[in-house]
């Protein structure tokens, strides 16, 4: 067991130095050389300011040098200068990663509970409307850009019936404190989870309908049925619970993607997360902050897939022993 | 052909082969309908539907015709979703084949580099590829193909590796017939349509994909492209709200009769079909 945990570290491990690897060359092989670039920015086409730019980024080294430089700073949680903000990307990063877990945590446990909730109800009353209603939502949540989900949302629920903020994290200038400041947070929470859990939600859906309705036919059920077992308890215990083991290693996947699309929700509800981070950098091309999110947001899903395989061998038996 | 039959008894999958069809036409129709490209302005803006024939749709907030961006859009949507389609399938299955054809260490190596095409978030890695390389139709259609091939080659690998031990298979590599002439005439045929069905929801993914980057920025400037109008509609969202609505509904539309066609084509070439519905 401790042998398996370890090797899945170390694999894990491998993945991020390939991560950071690729990211590194990708970013040298780009057209244009980053001195150059910066002294653009600033307006100065003269060459011993490049020349002076390139030395201080290490650009006059050789490839492994530099590669080797990278690392070095990244370890010490060095990600570079934003050339907008002339702050560390690492603290630009770091101020924001709260909000985007607090989000991408919320839209993860709404998409598991509704969606196992309308998959079960689904199961339960297959073929009948409510089943072919909860079908019907599946598909289009599953086939709609949740981005505009989310801007039609805000159009009703903040335009039309104004029961929740659209943007920000908390009410301007109402200065809550307390329990009153965390339900403000709370309630500018509800609309981007809401967007956000909405596909992952949608695969849930299907998947755990699917998964009942086969274990349903499965001779153990049908032969508890046959005992005269109470609907309630075959259906809770022994059908979902059976079913809830290929939801697991979804909600593995997908818990993961979820932190990477918080970018297309955060940019719609102005979230200050790290996702609204990457989309303005985009906006003002300030690619150490895009680097530097896009390597964070890696690490945290390798180490999400980590997390969910570890506790897959726990929740299944089958596995243990393998 | 049977697909055709049991496609034609079907009555939702025939609705969505008609949208389909529909909206194919449109983005072929697009460049004869509005000769002069959907940038032109033609009206005052913000004009509401069906308020002048003229302007079907309405106009956005620099008087350009909604309809014709909506149809110029369709190109670039249905394009990018089937050019990458096909080169990440045809990259997937090549990878996939080749480990599940030989096996043992190439097939580990190729999987290996599969598992962390898998585990790095897709969208991130799309987004700094386009944001390194300049946005274009081209660097869209690459990243989306580099983001979404991996699923491909397990497809592709699995279906390979177990078809490998078959007699048949045995039989032609036994009877001198090359490695790759095997792989072609008697593997490939027997995976088309996993694969086919698989390919269905691979251009779906990649409209979406194709749409999310626009939103965000990313698109090509140079095209109109769904994602793009969504954006550019939000500004005047709270006054004009079709012009955020309509590109949208034109997305999912799209992305549920492309599943619908994938789904039915999926069961109609499913021997279990019939057992599986009388459950």
């Amino acid at each position: 067991m401790l042998k398996t945990v370890v090797s899945e570290i170390a694999k894990r491990i491998v993945v991020i130095v390939f991560v950071i690897t690729g990211t590194f060359l990708l970013v040298r092989a780009a057209p244009g050389d980053p001195a150059s670039f910066i002294a653009g920015e600033a307006a100065s086409g003269d060459p011993e300011y490049i020349d002076y730019l390139r030395q201080q980024m290490g650009l006059d080294r050789s490839l492994p040098v530099q590669l080797g430089y990278y690392f070095r700073n990244l370890a010490s949680l060095d990600f570079g200068q934003s050339y907008r903000e002339g702050r560390p990307v690492f603290d630009m990063i770091a101020e924001r990663l709260p909000n985007t877990l607090i989000l991408a945590g919320a839209a993860f446990i709404l998409a598991l509970v509704m969606g196992t909730t309308a998959g079960f109800v689904a199961a339960v009353h297959r073929g009948r409307w409510i089943d072919r209603c909860i079908s019907i939502g599946s598909v289009l949540f599953f086939s709609s850009p949740y981005y505009w989900v989310a801007l039609l949302a805000i159009l009703l629920f903040s335009g039309k019936l104004g029961w929740l903020p659209s943007h920000g994290t908390q009410t301007i200038g109402a200065g809550y404190t307390g329990i009153a400041a965390i339900l403000d947070y709370l309630h500018h929470l509800v609309m981007p989870a809401m967007a956000s859990a909405l596909f992952t939600m949608a695969i849930y859906a299907r998947l755990v309908r699917a998964s009942m309705i086969d274990t349903a036919n499965a001779l153990f059920v049908k032969a508890a049925h046959a005992r005269g077992m109470a609907p309630s308890r075959l259906w809770f215990r022994h059908v979902l619970r059976t079913s809830l083991l290929p939801i697991t290693t979804m909600a593995g996947v997908q818990a993961g993607q979820l932190v990477a699309g918080t970018i297309l929700t955060e940019t719609v509800f102005a979230w200050p997360g790290i996702g609204r981070l990457m989309y303005d950098a985009l906006g003002s091309r300030d690619y150490n902050v895009v680097i530097g999110v896009f390597i964070v947001t890696s690490v945290i899903v390798i180490l999400a897939n980590l997390l969910v395989d570890i506790l897959y061998r726990f929740v299944d038996p089958r596995t243990r022993a393998a | 052909m049977l697909i055709w039959k049991s496609l034609f008894s079907k009555p939702d999958a025939v609705l969505a082969l008609a949208i389909l069809c529909a909206i194919v036409l449109a983005g072929l129709l697009a460049p004869v309908a509005y000769p002069d490209g959907p940038w032109r302005m033609v009206a005052r803006p913000l004009l509401a539907p069906f308020a002048d024939m003229r302007h079907p749709l309405g106009t956005d907030a620099l008087g350009r015709d909604l309809l014709a961006s909506l149809m110029f859009g369709a190109r670039t949507s249905l394009a990018i979703g089937l050019v990458s389609t096909c080169v990440a399938t045809v990259f997937g299955a090549s990878i996939g084949a080749v480990a599940g054809f030989f096996g043992g260490r190439v097939d580990s190596a190729l999987m290996r580099s599969t598992e962390m095409f898998q585990t790095v978030p897709s969208f991130a890695l799309a987004i700094l590829l386009i944001a390194i390389y300049t946005p274009s139709t081209f660097s869209i259609m690459i990243a989306i193909s580099v983001v979404s091939w991996p699923p491909v080659a397990r497809l592709a690998r699995a279906e390979f590796l177990s078809m490998r031990r078959r007699e048949f298979v045995q039989a032609a590599l036994l009877s001198g017939q090359s490695n790759l002439r095997v792989a072609w005439s008697q593997i490939f045929p027997n995976i088309l349509s996993p694969l086919t069905v698989m390919a269905a929801l691979m251009v779906s993914m990649a409209i979406l994909f194709e749409s999310a980057l626009s939103f965000v920025g990313l698109g090509d400037p140079k095209v109109v492209s769904w994602g793009y109008l969504i954006s550019a509609g939000r500004g005047v969202m709270s006054q004009s709200w079709w012009l955020t609505f309509l590109p949208g509904f034109a997305i999912m539309l799209t992305i549920v009769s492309i599943s619908i066609l994938g789904d039915a084509i999926g069961d109609s070439q499913d021997p279990h079909f019939e057992r599986r519905e009388s459950k």
